[in-house]
């Protein structure tokens, strides 16, 4: 007779973020029954439990290191946690809101909050991995439920996750989903990004926009000149690869490179 | 008087739906021409009559745009972006699964599609010439796919001759087109007032029976005859005509491999719509409740990380040298493999790269001053 084993020990937490990515769990539904019988979650605030500082055996992470409250609590999370795994843009690259990091961050909270004092944001948004060890990344904004149970299956089974670098090309190739970068000309990120969403925006005849981070060997140099020859500007290539992971270091040199003036 | 399946035959314009009805009522679920994110892509029709008119397409490397055939035509685009290589060779299906039962041992059992029979309308003769080199591949003596197995052995074929190529059209070059030659169950050849019709099969002679056809007049089966040339002289690209494989395997360390590195994407693209590449990967998928799991298989592309990984390093960590795999082995070492080139001149890789390589043009890039001019 098999002997009551322990289940494994889950937390969520949230650094800045919009808390889309925890959704990625909530919205499980049925599965999320499933995966409760498996695991005990110990803190996820979004769901109900709170024991932020419990030892845990996996910390799923959502959000940037944004303000310096955010400094401390990550280091107190990864003494906390066997595995810790940021998941979502903000997590594995700093997020949207990283667009300041190449602003002046005072000047615009002085230009839009009344009392800036009240305001204690760092001047650079910056990914988990910057301050603490991480474990295993999940790209995405938002990251899907999919994803999320992948990883805690492995993790279940004590395999490492699988992790796709490969591009988005590859889910909308084997979901027949014709190429709208040649069919429509419009200026996909798909090339250059990495799968995991299943091709949804190109699945509703749309181009990817990067959400999702640099795929390996993201060969932004030959994407972003055929952007150009598509009728891009310099300014709209720049564009493309400052969204939600304008911080990752290949968008970011991408878009570096971009705004440059070209010597002809 | 009907004449039968061992001569050409003749079904006017308007009874085309005739055929489709005369396959639908054999239980094939027919497959044809429709229109997705602005292709020309295979789906299910719901009724003989669905068959689109004027479609075409035009092409260039990286280009595709959907146009209006003048003469109104069923059958005048070139190509989409796939060929019939999903209907056979899934991109994703599970092989096998796991259990685990309740002493805990682990029960494996086969998963065999239950495929349905299918009809595919307006197949190219690069189609055709790519299928027969996938059965080499999967129905290879000793080593037969079932997976693959059950969805061929349930198709039936009807091929169209390509009057119209496509700028990056070169399946003249090749061999291969474009005028189907074999492997069809039924080929058609679009006339301005209907179509020549010949068997190829057992079971296609069967519907041609069925469709009670007059003869084919002589006019007609030569205007057919004509058309196939006309349409391998229009088209603009070529391959040299030679087994190119000591040319290329002779210049592994070509300079042009840097160059064509510094445009290629690595996406695979090429790879996907390329209607001979059979390359793929397999991985396991567990259910939540951690007692079973499901073994599957899922297209890859040489251009992948994964692909070139082994054990401790990456045998092609770099897009020069998976780009240098996939043109040597298309073009080179296929020969090894498989007794021919693995390019039909579709064109498909050229007009579906993002940024427009064009193998013809890197093949001539990386030959130049090789045999003759």
């Amino acid at each position: 007779m098999m002997t009551s084993v322990r289940k494994p020990r889950v937390a969520v937490h949230k650094f800045s973020s919009c808390d889309g990515c925890q959704l990625a769990l909530l919205n499980l539904g049925e599965d999320l029954l499933a995966l409760a019988e498996r695991v005990e979650l110990v803190h996820f605030a979004e769901a109900g439990p709170l024991d932020p500082e419990s030892d845990v055996d996996v910390a799923f992470v959502e959000g940037s290191v944004s303000t310096p409250e955010d400094i401390e609590r990550i280091q107190q999370v990864r003494r906390h946690s066997r595995f810790l795994i940021p998941i979502g843009a903000c997590a594995t690259a700093g997020g949207i809101q990283a667009l300041r990091n190449g602003a002046n961050g005072a000047q615009w909270v002085a230009q839009i909050y009344s009392h800036p004092e009240a305001i204690a944001s760092l001047a650079h948004s910056t990914p988990i991995s910057g301050h603490v060890n991480v474990d295993f990344e999940l790209w995405g904004c938002p990251v899907n439920s999919r994803q999320m149970l992948a990883v805690v299956n492995s993790l279940l089974l004590g395999v490492a996750p699988h992790d796709n670098a490969d591009k988005v090309c590859t889910e909308c190739k084997r979901h027949g989903y014709p190429c709208v970068l040649v069919s429509r000309g419009v200026a996909c990120m798909g090339p250059v990004t990495r799968a995991g969403c299943g091709a949804l925006c190109p699945s509703l005849g749309r181009d990817c926009y990067g959400c999702y981070g640099p795929a390996e060997n993201a060969n932004t140099d030959a994407l972003a000149a055929q952007f150009e020859r598509q009728g891009l500007t310099p300014q709209a290539v720049m564009q493309r690869f400052q969204s939600v992971n304008n911080q990752a270091p290949v968008f970011l040199a991408a878009a570096d490179k971009a705004g440059m003036p070209r010597d002809e | 008087m009907p004449i039968r399946s061992d001569r050409a035959g003749f079904l006017p314009v308007a009874q085309l739906p005739s055929l489709v009805a005369r396959l639908m009522a054999l239980g094939y679920q027919c497959l044809g021409p429709a229109v997705e994110n602005g292709a020309i892509v295979m789906r299910e029709l719901d009724a003989p009559d669905a068959l689109p008119r004027g479609l075409q397409a035009a092409q260039a490397p990286g280009h595709y745009r959907l146009t209006q055939d003048p003469q109104n035509r069923y059958f005048a685009w070139a190509n989409g972006p796939q060929a019939i290589k999903p209907q056979t060779f899934a991109p994703q299906e599970s092989l096998w699964r796991v259990a685990r039962d309740a002493e805990g041992a682990l029960q494996f059992a086969a998963v065999i599609p239950d495929a349905p029979a299918q009809a595919l309308i307006g197949v190219r003769a690069c189609d055709l010439a790519a299928l027969a080199i996938q059965d080499a591949h999967f129905l290879r003596e000793g080593r037969r796919d079932e997976h693959y197995a059950q969805r061929r052995d349930r198709l039936f074929l009807v091929a169209v001759q390509c009057a119209e190529p496509a700028a990056t059209c070169f399946c003249a070059s090749t061999g291969d087109g474009p005028t189907p030659s074999a492997g069809y169950d039924l080929t058609l050849a679009e006339l301005a007032e209907g179509f020549v019709v010949e068997a190829g099969s057992d079971k296609g002679a069967a519907v041609f029976d069925a469709l009670n056809l007059s003869a084919a007049t002589p006019q007609q089966i030569d205007a057919a005859r004509q058309q196939g040339q006309a349409a391998a002289a229009a088209q603009t690209r070529s391959l040299p005509d030679r087994n190119l494989r000591d040319a290329l395997m002779s210049r592994l360390e070509h300079p042009r491999w840097d160059d064509v590195a510094a445009r290629c994407l690595a996406c695979g693209n090429c790879t996907a719509v390329c209607p001979t590449c059979f390359c793929h990967a397999e991985a396991d998928t567990p259910a939540l409740d951690g007692r079973t799991s499901r073994h599957e298989r899922i297209w890859d592309s040489c251009f992948g990380e994964s692909h070139g990984h082994l054990h401790g390093f990456n045998v092609r960590p770099d897009i020069r040298s998976r780009y240098r795999q996939w043109l040597t082995h298309k073009l080179a070492t296929w020969h090894d493999q498989f007794g021919r080139s693995g390019c039909v001149g579709c064109g498909r890789c050229i007009a579906w790269c993002p940024t427009g390589i064009d193998l013809t043009e890197e093949v001539a890039a990386l030959t130049v001053g090789e045999g003759t001019p």
